[in-house]
């Protein structure tokens, strides 16, 4: 066991990115902060638009250049920071370290190469073996994502997988170096649900054999519900809720969170119309002055128009550190955080 | 014939591993075209100088203008000789020689320099797209036949001065080509997977964005071939080409031009073999561009 002192495996801190873009410098990601612990999991929850990818791209140092560049905030991966690394140390952490499973498996692979020329490339960045090796370590992290058969299935192209096949490669790919964190943008959305299924248990089930922490970056509740230990609802660049999972379920704060999980719709209700937001996220060049949800918030204060909310605790002990950023929440059971 | 119910669908210049339908894929090769190719410039170009009857540069003034074997002539002379008394099939033979050694160099020189240029102005973007894209551009509104002019003035006409104008003239093609291919496959999502992984620039260039380019551009060269030979035969044919007398097929048109109405074979058989070797040359790379061509393929 680590003691608990010991650093979380990966800390965001006030993390800001900006985009220069032609109407204007926007900051796509403003001040977020968030940090995942050892063999936890991390939902990073949003609309599209959000900031959600472009944070997870941060995270690794690979934000489209030159139009995006972090401003400023600290990416700590076990208490050092990532922002400070020059590129060429930056390339022996991204897939060694911290690896990244992308949103589309049809895509992220190359039609042009065998499934196994593809994770030996991978773990061979990261390694000196040689490819006798290489190509064993390749055939054990296939074995790991539970694909059938690996010693043949290396061989095929991923034209000849299907789309659920061809993700678990790339958690192989991705896997492959054992990095200790695992960002998983969307890593389901493209395929079906009984598929979706059985990925996301294959993640749990690795996580619980590796001990690997993951950042699981997605829209949609009922994936979190099942991954997440925490959560951080992003809504225009900012987290505005953040804590543990069962927290954000059972009482969430922000009306934000609260919109979201009503427009799940359940199953055992009988409904004519879906629950739906109203209005459209405010546009990254024409932010209002204050709370970001608040044109679109059914309980908006005035005072919600001048000053960007406060971030409040809730005061509870057992709440595991649960807080939001919200002026309603102005009440003895929150107290005011400073961080 | 057993025709499966399904084509083979086999990933784009897919490794030699297992290949099921490749047998099958070769018997339905454009026999034509490959065939007159064979016979018209690769034997010829291989064994002109064991196999030309007759010296291609040295004629002998009495046997001058001989006709064509079936119009009057001898077999010694087949395909009948010129003013100089040399023996056009020879000659033939030997130009083979320099059209295919031209064209094989100059694409390769123009190819690799516009694929290398074109990848780096693709996956790159910002000054070195604008730079590069506006070469291409000066490069593309350059006449071709002006440059040769002043290459030929000031460094002489020679092998080397027709590769220098062919590579200047094809890079161009070559560049805008493979950066429009570059520009849509650096968005794919297995080059940021790469990138995600650790990967430097060079290797995703070289690894990941080159082999997906690659149908475009051997599609691009077998295409370019037919231009070529037609190109050096152009400048040949001006006197700003191959020096004289080393056999070309566009200097023995230039030369039979006088003589057209009196020996017409002297400029007509060279005449001949540039159309047909062209054609197909065409032929033959548009069956590459059906074969390789991923939308072709995919449906």
């Amino acid at each position: 066991m680590r003691s608990p002192s010991a650093p979380p495996a990966l800390e965001v801190r006030d993390l800001e990115t900006r985009i220069d873009t032609k109407l204007g410098l926007i900051k796509a990601v403003d001040g977020v902060s968030f940090s995942v612990e050892h063999g936890k999991t991390l939902g990073i929850v949003g609309e599209s638009g959000s900031g959600k990818s472009i944070t997870a791209l941060s995270i690794l140092r690979l934000v489209p250049k030159p139009a995006a560049y972090i401003a400023k905030g600290q990416v700590l991966l076990d208490g050092e920071d990532l922002l400070e690394k020059s590129e060429n140390e930056m390339r022996k952490v991204r897939g060694k370290r911290i690896s990244m499973i992308l949103q589309d498996p049809q895509t992220s692979l190359n039609p042009v190469f065998s499934v196994g020329f593809q994770v030996v490339e991978a773990i061979g960045l990261h390694a000196d073996s040689r490819r006798k090796a290489l190509l064993r370590r390749a055939v054990e992290a296939l074995r790991r994502v539970r694909v059938a058969d690996p010693e043949r299935r290396v061989d095929d192209f991923p034209h000849q997988m299907s789309g659920g096949m061809k993700q678990r490669v790339v958690g192989a790919i991705a896997l492959g170096s054992f990095p200790r964190v695992l960002i998983a943008d969307e890593p389901t959305t493209a395929l079906d649900v009984t598929i979706q299924a059985q990925y996301l248990r294959l993640l749990k089930d690795i996580q619980a054999e590796t001990g690997l922490s993951i950042i699981f970056i997605t829209h949609d509740f009922g994936v979190v519900a099942r991954m997440c230990d925490k959560v951080a609802v992003m809504y225009a660049g900012r987290v505005v809720e953040y804590g543990p999972v069962r927290q954000i379920f059972n009482s969430p704060a922000h009306p934000y969170t609260k919109a979201l999980l009503n427009s799940v719709p359940a199953i055992e209700e009988d409904v004519d119309r879906l629950y739906s937001i109203k209005g459209q996220p405010p546009a990254f060049w024409d932010m209002p002055e204050g709370c970001r949800f608040e044109p679109r918030c059914d309980v908006a204060m005035q005072r919600c128009k001048t000053e960007y909310p406060a971030k409040f605790a809730r005061a509870a002990a057992e709440s595991g550190g649960h807080c939001a950023n919200c002026w309603a929440l102005e009440e003895p059971e929150w107290i005011p955080s400073r961080f | 014939m057993t025709d499966s119910p399904l084509p083979a669908v086999r990933a784009v210049g897919a490794g030699t591993r297992k290949r099921p339908g490749f047998w099958r894929g070769l018997r339905r090769l454009p026999l034509i075209p490959i065939f007159v190719l064979v016979v018209l410039l690769i034997v010829p170009a291989l064994s002109a100088d064991w196999l030309a009857p007759h010296d291609p540069v040295r004629g002998s003034i009495p046997d001058r203008l001989k006709p064509p074997v079936f119009f009057g002539g001898t077999w010694e002379f087949a395909l009948g000789t010129d003013r100089l008394g040399r023996d056009i099939l020879s000659r033939l033979m030997h130009g083979a020689k320099v059209s295919l050694s031209i064209s094989l160099v100059g694409i390769l020189a123009g190819g690799v320099l516009g694929t290398a240029l074109g990848l780096i102005a693709g996956y790159f973007r910002g000054l070195a797209d604008a730079i590069i894209m506006r070469l291409v551009d000066i490069s593309m509104a350059l006449p071709s036949i002006l440059l040769a002019l002043v290459l030929a003035v000031t460094a002489g006409p020679s092998f080397q001065t027709i590769i220098v104008v062919v590579t200047f003239v094809l890079w161009a093609l070559y560049a805008r080509q493979v950066r429009g291919e570059v520009l849509s496959i650096r968005e794919r999502d297995f080059v940021a997977r790469a990138r995600v992984a650790g990967a430097s620039d060079f290797r995703i260039i070289v690894r990941h964005i080159l082999p997906n380019a690659a149908n475009t551009i051997i599609v691009l060269a077998t295409l370019q071939v037919g231009s070529v030979i037609l190109l050096e035969a152009g400048l040949s044919f001006l006197g700003v080409g191959i020096p004289r007398p080393t056999p070309a097929w566009g200097l023995m048109v230039a030369d039979g031009r006088q003589l057209i109405v009196s020996a017409w074979w002297i400029a007509f058989f060279p005449g001949l073999a540039i159309t047909l070797a062209v054609f197909a040359l065409n032929l033959l790379g548009d069956w590459m561009r059906d074969k390789l061509d991923p939308r072709l393929k995919e449906v």
